[in-house]
């Protein structure tokens, strides 16, 4: 008998496969069908929904609160709307202790008011202990659509910018979790991305955010949008030097790792430099920086190609499984 | 030019495209005077990563050299029946807790992989990093017998052995293991003297240098005149590895280089050393793709029988089924064929549903050709 796998989750071939299979053709219409990150509905509002399972529901850098504001919020501005509303649902484990519960509330408030955002509807349930994993939050986000993005605008010698050093967030979860004993300092990058929404106006394209699968599996999935390769250059793709002491002592690959506050965008050519520098403005920009661009002399259509640092060229795969560390 | 971010990273100096650049220089100087392709094999999986990841393959075919992987995956080479006895124990006795790596337990047999199967009640299937963590819940968990199920090469063998040693100390009676290990230098024996391929030169294992030295690799050179270098697993360790062999070649000097020096003692390390020749006895083994090989493997001596799962419960480890029709990991694994001349290999074989190890383990030839050659898309 087929049985659900956690690799059906986690963000890569697998969970692409479960939605072009299963999920589409069930549920196929015109705006489901055009697989955004959020719907386009009609008086131009975006809209959305995410739901948070995150273990631990602390972490260094945030917490199950303040990821499911803005985990939602980013998907919103990556489909170029204002985020505005947000609903609230709660399935929390019989059990949590009501501190935690309130510390959470407490997160998604600052969150929320941090980013002008205002929950106005939710519901809350309560599951049997041993039912649930303390708690687990769904939002769904209503914005405004300022501009829709445009792949089928993207064109050879357009860039691709990273908006921040990438990872943070997945490795700060797996260390969290405490498996390896290894202490790294390392903080999820968990943030909301309002501040690239003036970028929809000043020419970007595409944006996605990084999340599940990482820049890898994105770049990926921006192939299949395209008529053209990718070409990234590994050595531009900005990484703290604290990330790549950890990935190389677990021996991960830092290009599948999860961001929560990061973004890939296509710029076109002449306006690439231009918005770079408004990114990097922002302290949640400061380590943007253009990893690569869209091709038409090297690779073919539906590739995304990595110049390794040392010079040799790889293709990009998305995700297919979890993430394990080597054993020797 | 070191840019302000390599220097950030030191490793980022061993993986430059300058550094590169002038290696891949250096080999061609050389391979200007032989042959060509020049065809090595690289012994171990993680110089397969570090070939693949930095996209060195097609860089070294423009030098005229040929890199061949060799068997150098311990989850790859454990036959099917090491799985098979694990998982027939698990899901019939209860009380047991199994740990293993990751990798472990996703291998496909005829009986289903460890991670799939349902362990009888009271028995559950544990992943750990590392075999201290089995040790750890030995301790912690009188009432249950915890057995650590470790297949490795000499790297891990020390490690893995040493948590015997201490269950042994602590007089720990709940605690066993259940070992694959397996011996690098007699299974390149095999491999040269199966004919089959014509390899010029080899690249040995560093992590499992570290454990063994030179010395156990003089053979190669000094019986089948076929020279070899110690590498390190950055591309510039590996483009040292390959200036090498090809130098000995040129000049017909074949020997045992060590380009890793700054790891790898020639002694190895003696210390492991002491422990295993204390604890274990070598055996003959039989090595997925390879076959039997005299002398290829160790497993604990009689004394510590007790904490050898195999003698303790009674597992009969005997070839049984070969694995899913079609697969050729054996090929993959002597070097025979890539990965990408398997008939089953990315069409039905794939990362989320292998149907031999090479696609399981983080160091199998086919999951690192998968997850970064081109070959790899439909």
């Amino acid at each position: 008998m087929k049985k659900v796998s956690l690799e059906m989750g986690s963000g890569g071939k697998l969970m692409r496969d479960f939605i072009a299979e299963k999920l589409l053709p069930t549920f196929s219409n015109s705006i489901l069908n055009e697989l955004h990150d959020s719907a386009f509905l009609p008086g131009d509002l975006a809209f959305t929904t995410d739901s948070y399972t995150v273990d631990p529901i602390f972490f260094p850098g945030g917490d199950i609160g303040t990821l499911c504001v803005n985990g939602t919020i980013n998907d919103l501005v990556v489909s170029g709307a204002r985020p505005e509303y947000l609903s609230l649902a709660l399935i929390i484990e019989e059990g949590l202790e009501f501190e935690l519960l309130e510390k959470i509330l407490k997160s998604i408030k600052r969150t929320a008011s941090l980013n002008s955002v205002r929950i106005v509807t939710g519901d809350t349930k309560v599951v049997p202990q041993g039912q649930g994993d303390k708690i687990f939050i769904n939002t769904a986000g209503l914005g405004r659509i300022l501009k829709k993005p445009r792949p089928e605008k993207i064109k050879p010698g357009d860039k691709l910018i990273v908006t921040g050093s990438i990872g943070e967030h997945g490795l700060a979860i797996m260390l969290a979790r405490n498996d390896f004993r290894m202490f790294s300092g390392i903080k999820s990058d968990c943030a909301p991305l309002l501040f690239l929404l003036p970028l929809w106006e000043k020419g970007a394209l595409w944006m996605r955010d990084i999340t599940r699968g990482g820049l890898a599996t994105v770049l990926s999935e921006l192939t299949e949008k395209i008529n053209y390769p990718l070409l990234v250059e590994e050595a531009n793709i900005p990484m703290s030097s604290k990330l790549q002491g950890a990935v190389e002592i677990l021996g991960i690959d830092p290009l599948y790792l999860a961001c929560e506050g990061r973004a890939l965008i296509v710029a076109p050519e002449d306006q690439a430099e231009h918005l770079l520098k408004i990114i990097k403005k922002h302290p949640l920009g400061k380590t943007a920086a253009i990893i690569g661009q869209v091709e038409d002399k090297i690779g073919k259509k539906g590739e995304a190609l990595l110049r390794s640092i040392s010079g040799g060229l790889r293709l990009l795969e998305p995700l297919t499984s979890e993430l394990l560390p080597r054993i020797c | 030019m070191i840019s302000k971010k390599s220097q950030t990273f030191a490793l980022n100096n061993w993986r430059s495209r300058e550094t590169v650049g002038k290696l891949l220089e250096l080999i061609a100087s050389r391979t200007r005077f032989l042959k060509t392709p020049v065809k090595i094999m690289e012994v171990c999986g993680t110089h397969t990563m570090t070939l693949h990841r930095f996209g060195l393959k097609p860089l070294l075919k423009q030098v005229g050299v040929e890199m061949i992987s060799g068997p150098g995956c311990p989850v790859c080479i454990t036959p099917d029946y090491f799985h098979e006895a694990i998982i027939d124990l698990i899901t019939s006795q209860s009380n047991l807790i199994v740990c293993t790596f990751g990798d472990m337990t996703r291998v496909p047999t005829p009986k289903g992989a460890l991670q799939t199967v349902v362990p009888k009640k009271g028995s559950k299937l544990q992943i750990v990093y590392s075999p201290e963590e089995a040790l750890e819940l030995a301790r912690e968990n009188p009432e249950k017998e915890i057995i650590f199920f470790g297949a490795g090469f000499e790297t891990t063998i020390p490690g893995i052995t040493f948590t015997a040693k201490k269950a042994f100390q602590e007089k720990l009676s709940n605690f066993s293991l259940l070992t694959a290990f397996w011996l690098i230098p007699p299974a390149l024996e095999a491999i040269i003297n199966s004919q089959e391929l014509a390899i010029s030169g080899f690249i040995y294992p560093g992590h499992v240098s570290v454990i063994i030295g030179e010395k156990p690799y003089s053979f190669v050179a000094q019986k089948y005149g076929l020279p070899g270098a110690i590498a390190g697993f950055e591309p510039a360790d590996v483009l040292l590895g390959i200036a090498s062999v090809v130098k000995q070649l040129k000049d017909n000097k074949p020997e045992v280089d060590n380009v890793y020096k700054r790891v790898v003692r020639p002694e190895g390390n003696t210390q492991a050393l002491t422990l295993m020749s204390e604890m274990l006895e070598e055996v003959d083994a039989d090595w997925r793709g390879l076959g039997v090989i005299p002398r290829s493997g160790l497993q604990l001596k009689p004394v510590y029988a007790q904490f050898d799962a195999r003698r303790r419960y009674g597992l009969k480890l005997l070839p049984g089924k070969i694995t899913a029709s079609g697969c050729r990991c054996g090929d993959v694994i002597k070097g025979l064929i890539s990965p990408q001349e398997c008939p089953l290999f990315a069409r039905v074989c794939q990362p989320d549903n292998p149907k031999g190890p090479c696609m399981v383990s983080y160091e199998g030839a086919c999951l690192i050709e998968y997850k970064y050659s081109s070959g790899a898309k439909r």
